[in-house]
C-alpha cells in the first residue's frame, strides 16, 4: 500500500493528517482510494480526467505523467502546489 | 571545472561561437522598438500619478480633437474577464475602476507621431478619488489597513476567508514537529530580515508592434520571454480567438523574468483595431520602472537550530511577500527554496501573499529565493559562529543530497550540492588569508528548482548535408547556441553546420516562456528527439539505397553504418535529399514537467568596508555552481557572473525608493543605482558538473541559481568586517553606517 504524503493545503481534507496509506497499481486508483477515505481529494487533485494544473503529483523522486502512471506497493505519492508564482 | 562521470562528448564543452553574435555586435539585430511598418502609427499611455485612487471619470475629447490623434482607448475598450487571474492581467494593462499604484496605465492615444502622442496624452483629463496608499507589506496585513480590492478574501488551508484583506492567500508547510525539536536544540539563530522592490533592470525597455487586419489577423511585434504566452494571454485579454493572434518576438535585450507578462501588446491591439494601421508603442525607463513588474519587498521572521556539533535539526520561517497590486507574490517559491540546501527533518513555514500600492510583482531570476536565502543564509552563518565551526564545514555537514527530502517533501535525486561546498572548500579563493582592517568574508549556498514545461521544435536537412534547427524560445542567454550544440551532438556533426533560429508563433510547435532556467534544458531535450527522429527517418531513406532494413543501420558518431557499407551523416544527407531530393524534416516536442531535479549553487566574497563612508566594496567573488553538464561554458559562466553582479546591485544599492505617496522616487538609472563595471571585480566562476538524470545530455538550468546567494554571502563578509549583522537590504553606505553606529 503506498503512502500519500499530505501538505497542509491538503491537511483539513485528511482530517489533520500529514500521511496517509491508499492501495491501488495507477495513481488514479490510488486518489480514488484516498477519495474514499476522505472525500473532497478527487475533486482538489484532477480535473477533465487530468491532473488539475495547480497541482504536481509525485511518486518517489519523478513527477507523474499522469493519471496512468504506475504505483508500487512501497511507493511515496508526493502531493504538491505547482510551483508558480509572480505571473 | 568540476566534473563527476561525464561521457566523452565533441561538441558539448566546447565554447564555439554565437551565431547571433555578429548581428548583435554590428547594430542589425532587430529588437522591438527597431520594428517599423508602412503606415505606423505612434502610440503613448498615459499613466496614473497616485499609487490608489478611485477613477471618477476619463474625459478624452481635447486629446481627440488634437490635429494628428487617430484614436484613444481606455479599460473600457476591453471586453470584461471574469476569471481571476484574467481580469488582473486586463486591469494592470489598462485600469479599470482603480488605479492600483503610481505608473498604473490608464489610456493610450495613437497619433502620427510619437510627439504627438505624449501630447494628447497630457490632454487626456482623469478625475480621481485619492485613496490612501498602503506600501509596507506587514502595514498591509494590519486589519486598519487601507483596503486595495474589496472582493479579496484569504486562501488558506482553512478556506477562504471571511472579510475583506491585503492578504491573498496564507500557504503553510510543516514536516517532522520543529516545536518540539527546538527545544531540544543546542543553539538558535533567529531573525527579522526585510528585502525591498527592486526591478530586473533590463536594458532593453518595453517595445511591442501590432497590425489588426480588417479580416480578424492580429499580428503582435514584441519584445519578450514567451511568444506563446503572449498569444495566449492576448487572446485572452481581448476576448480575440487565439488562431487569429500571431506573435513574432524581436531579439531581446534581457528579461529576467520581468519579459513574461502582457503589457504594451494588447493596447497597440486596440488602437490598430481603431485605426486600421500599425501601431508601435514603447516605454522609457521611467515607464519601466513604475509600470512594469519588479519583484516585491518582503519581510521574514526566521530561526534555526542546530546540535552541539553542529547537526541542524530545526527551522522555521514566517514570511510575507508583497505581490504589488495583485496577488501572485513568490512567497510560495521562496517558502519551498528557502531550506532546500539543507538536510533538515523539521520544518514549519507560514506564508503570505500580500497585496500593496506598488506596481505588480513579477518574476526576478529564482523568484523568492534570494530573499529567503537572505534569511537563512545568516543563520547558518550565526550557528557555525556560535558553535565554533567552519561556515563551508557547517554546510557540507547538513548539505542536502540524493535522497534528501527536498522542497515539498519529496527526496531529490542526484544533485550536486555537497559538490559545490567541497568544490568551495579546495578553491584557491577560500584556501587565500584575507587580511587588512574592516575587510571579511562571507559565504552562502542557494537553490533553485528550475522548471521543464513544454518544447518543439523543427529540424531540416538542407541539400549540403547542413542541418536548420527551427525553435520559438527567444534566445536570451545564448541559447541558439546551446541547442545548435545539442543537435549536432546527436547527429554527430560540427556545431557550423547547424543552423538556429527563432520563429514566430504560427511556424513552430508549442513552446512555453524562455524563463525558469528551462530553455537550454526542455528544449534542448525537444531538440535532441528531433535529432534522434531525423537519423531514424535517414535510416528508412537510406535502407533502399543499400539494399538493407533500417533496422541493420546503426548510426553513431555521425557515422550510418551497415556491414561493409558505411556514410558520414553529410554523404547519406546528399544521397537522402542532396540536389534532386525532396527534403527531409523532423521534429521533436517534449513536456517535460515542473520537477526537473534543482540545482545548487556556493558563492564566496571578500569585502571591505569603510568605516567612515559605510561603502562596501566587493574585492574578490567567486560563484561555484552545479551546471549538470556545461553545454557552452563559457555561457554558463556569463549567466553565473551576471546573476552574482546583479545580486550585488540588490545587496548593495538597488531598491524602489517611495515616498509616503507612493511616488517612486529614483526611477532613472541615474537614482537607481545597479552596478557598473567599475563597482565590481571580475567574478571567478568554478563550473561543477554532476549530470542531470533527468536530462538526455546531464543538463541542469544555470540562469537562476547564482542571484540566490550573493545577498547572504555579502551580509556575511560585512558582519566579518565589521561585527553588525545586516538584517536589511540594501546593505547601503546610509545603513551600514546606521547600523554600525547605533543610530537606526
Amino acid at each position: 500500500m503506498a503512502v500519500v504524503r499530505i501538505p497542509a493545503l491538503f491537511q483539513p481534507l485528511a482530517g489533520g493528517a500529514t500521511m496517509v496509506r491508499a492501495s491501488g497499481a495507477t495513481l488514479l486508483d490510488v486518489i480514488d482510494d484516498l477519495e474514499r477515505q476522505h472525500p473532497g481529494f478527487r475533486d482538489r487533485l484532477i480535473e477533465n480526467g487530468a491532473i488539475r494544473s495547480e497541482v504536481i503529483i509525485a511518486i518517489g523522486s519523478d513527477e507523474a505523467a499522469g493519471l496512468a502512471a504506475p504505483v508500487g506497493e512501497e511507493d511515496e505519492v508526493h502531493l504538491l502546489p505547482a510551483i508558480a508564482g509572480g505571473r | 571545472m568540476v566534473t563527476t562521470d561525464k561521457p566523452h562528448y565533441n561538441v558539448i564543452g566546447t565554447r564555439p561561437v554565437r551565431p547571433d553574435g555578429i548581428d548583435k555586435v554590428t547594430g542589425r539585430a532587430l529588437y522591438g522598438a527597431d520594428i517599423s511598418l508602412p503606415g505606423t502609427l505612434h502610440a503613448h499611455v498615459k499613466r496614473s500619478p497616485h499609487a490608489h485612487a478611485i477613477i471618477k471619470k476619463i474625459d478624452t475629447s481635447k486629446a481627440e480633437a488634437l490635429p494628428g490623434v487617430k484614436a484613444v482607448v481606455t479599460g473600457a475598450d476591453l471586453p470584461t474577464a471574469e476569471d481571476g487571474s484574467r481580469a488582473d492581467n486586463s486591469t494592470n494593462v489598462l485600469a479599470g475602476k482603480k488605479a492600483l499604484y503610481r505608473g498604473h496605465a490608464i489610456a493610450a492615444v495613437a497619433a502620427t507621431s510619437e510627439h504627438i502622442a505624449r501630447q494628447a496624452a497630457d490632454l487626456i483629463e482623469v478625475e480621481y478619488e485619492v485613496l490612501p496608499p498602503v506600501l509596507d507589506v506587514r502595514d498591509a496585513m494590519r486589519d486598519d489597513a487601507p483596503i486595495i480590492h474589496e472582493a479579496l478574501r484569504t486562501t488558506s488551508p482553512k478556506g477562504p476567508g471571511e472579510k475583506p484583506t491585503n492578504v491573498a492567500a496564507h500557504i503553510q508547510f510543516n514536516f517532522g514537529d520543529a516545536e518540539t525539536a527546538f527545544a531540544s536544540c543546542d543553539a538558535v539563530a533567529e531573525g527579522q530580515f526585510s528585502t525591498k522592490m527592486v526591478h530586473q533592470g533590463y536594458i532593453e525597455p518595453h517595445a511591442s508592434a501590432a497590425m489588426w487586419n480588417p479580416d480578424g489577423q492580429l499580428t503582435i511585434w514584441t519584445s519578450t520571454q514567451g511568444s506563446f504566452p503572449v498569444r495566449k494571454d492576448s487572446s485572452d485579454v481581448l476576448g480575440h480567438p487565439i488562431s487569429k493572434v500571431k506573435v513574432i518576438p524581436t531579439e531581446i535585450g534581457g528579461g529576467f523574468g520581468g519579459k513574461i507578462p502582457l503589457y504594451l501588446e494588447p493596447v497597440a491591439a486596440l488602437l490598430s483595431r481603431k485605426t486600421g494601421r500599425p501601431v508601435k508603442l514603447r516605454m522609457d525607463r521611467s515607464d519601466v520602472f513604475e509600470g512594469t513588474g519588479p519583484t516585491g519587498g518582503t519581510s521574514i521572521k526566521a530561526k534555526l537550530g542546530a546540535t552541539k556539533d553542529g547537526k541542524l535539526i530545526a527551522g522555521y520561517a514566517d514570511m510575507a511577500y508583497e505581490g504589488g497590486a495583485f496577488p501572485g507574490s513568490s512567497v510560495m517559491l521562496g517558502a519551498l527554496a528557502m531550506f532546500a540546501p539543507y538536510d533538515i527533518a523539521n520544518v514549519k513555514i507560514d506564508g503570505y501573499d500580500v497585496v500593496v500600492n506598488k506596481p505588480k510583482n513579477q518574476d526576478y531570476r529564482a523568484p523568492g529565493a534570494p530573499a529567503a536565502s537572505f534569511a537563512i543564509e545568516q543563520l547558518v552563518d550565526e550557528l557555525a559562529e556560535k558553535l565554533g565551526i567552519d561556515p563551508l564545514k557547517m554546510r557540507r555537514m547538513n548539505s542536502s543530497h540524493e535522497g534528501t527530502r527536498g522542497p515539498g517533501g519529496m527526496p531529490f535525486r542526484r544533485i550536486g550540492n555537497e559538490e559545490c561546498v567541497e568544490a568551495a572548500l579546495s578553491s584557491a579563493h577560500y584556501n587565500a588569508p584575507l587580511e587588512g582592517a574592516n575587510r571579511g568574508r562571507g559565504v552562502a549556498s542557494g537553490f533553485w528548482f528550475n522548471v521543464g514545461l513544454r518544447s518543439s521544435v523543427n529540424v531540416s536537412i538542407q541539400p549540403d548535408g547542413t542541418v536548420n534547427l527551427i525553435e520559438g524560445n527567444t534566445d536570451i542567454g545564448g541559447t541558439r547556441a546551446s541547442l545548435a550544440m545539442q543537435l549536432a551532438e546527436t547527429l554527430g556533426i560540427a556545431y557550423e553546420d547547424v543552423k538556429p533560429m527563432v520563429v514566430d508563433t504560427d511556424s513552430v510547435g508549442y513552446n512555453d516562456v524562455t524563463a525558469g532556467s528551462r530553455t537550454t534544458y526542455s528544449t534542448g531535450m525537444a531538440t535532441h528527439q528531433a535529432g534522434l527522429n531525423l537519423v531514424a527517418e535517414m535510416k528508412k531513406l537510406l535502407a533502399p539505397k543499400w539494399q538493407v532494413t533500417a533496422e541493420e543501420i546503426e548510426f553513431q558518431y555521425g557515422t550510418f553504418r551497415a556491414g561493409e557499407q558505411s556514410g558520414s551523416f553529410k554523404d547519406v544527407a546528399n544521397q537522402i535529399v542532396g540536389p534532386n531530393g525532396a527534403g527531409l524534416t523532423a521534429s521533436g516536442s517534449v513536456n517535460a514537467g515542473i520537477i526537473v531535479g534543482g540545482a545548487f549553487g556556493l558563492h564566496i566574497v571578500d569585502v571591505e568596508v569603510d568605516p567612515d563612508t559605510g561603502k562596501t566594496t566587493i574585492l574578490r567573488y567567486t560563484a561555484i555552481q552545479d551546471a549538470g553538464t556545461a553545454i557552452h561554458p563559457s555561457y554558463v559562466e556569463g549567466q553565473m557572473q551576471g546573476g552574482a553582479v546583479q545580486g550585488i546591485g540588490w545587496a548593495l544599492n538597488e531598491e524602489y525608493y517611495f515616498d509616503e505617496t507612493g511616488r517612486m522616487a529614483n526611477s532613472s538609472f541615474l537614482d537607481y543605482r545597479m552596478p557598473t563595471t567599475l563597482d565590481v571585480p571580475m567574478i571567478d566562476t568554478i563550473i561543477v558538473e554532476v549530470p542531470n538524470p533527468t536530462h538526455p545530455f546531464g543538463v541542469r538550468g544555470v540562469g537562476e541559481v547564482p542571484i540566490v546567494p550573493p545577498l547572504a554571502a555579502i551580509a556575511n563578509a560585512i558582519y566579518r568586517a565589521t561585527g553588525v549583522r545586516q538584517r536589511q537590504l540594501p546593505m547601503s553606505p546610509r545603513r551600514i553606517l546606521e547600523t554600525t553606529r547605533g543610530i537606526e
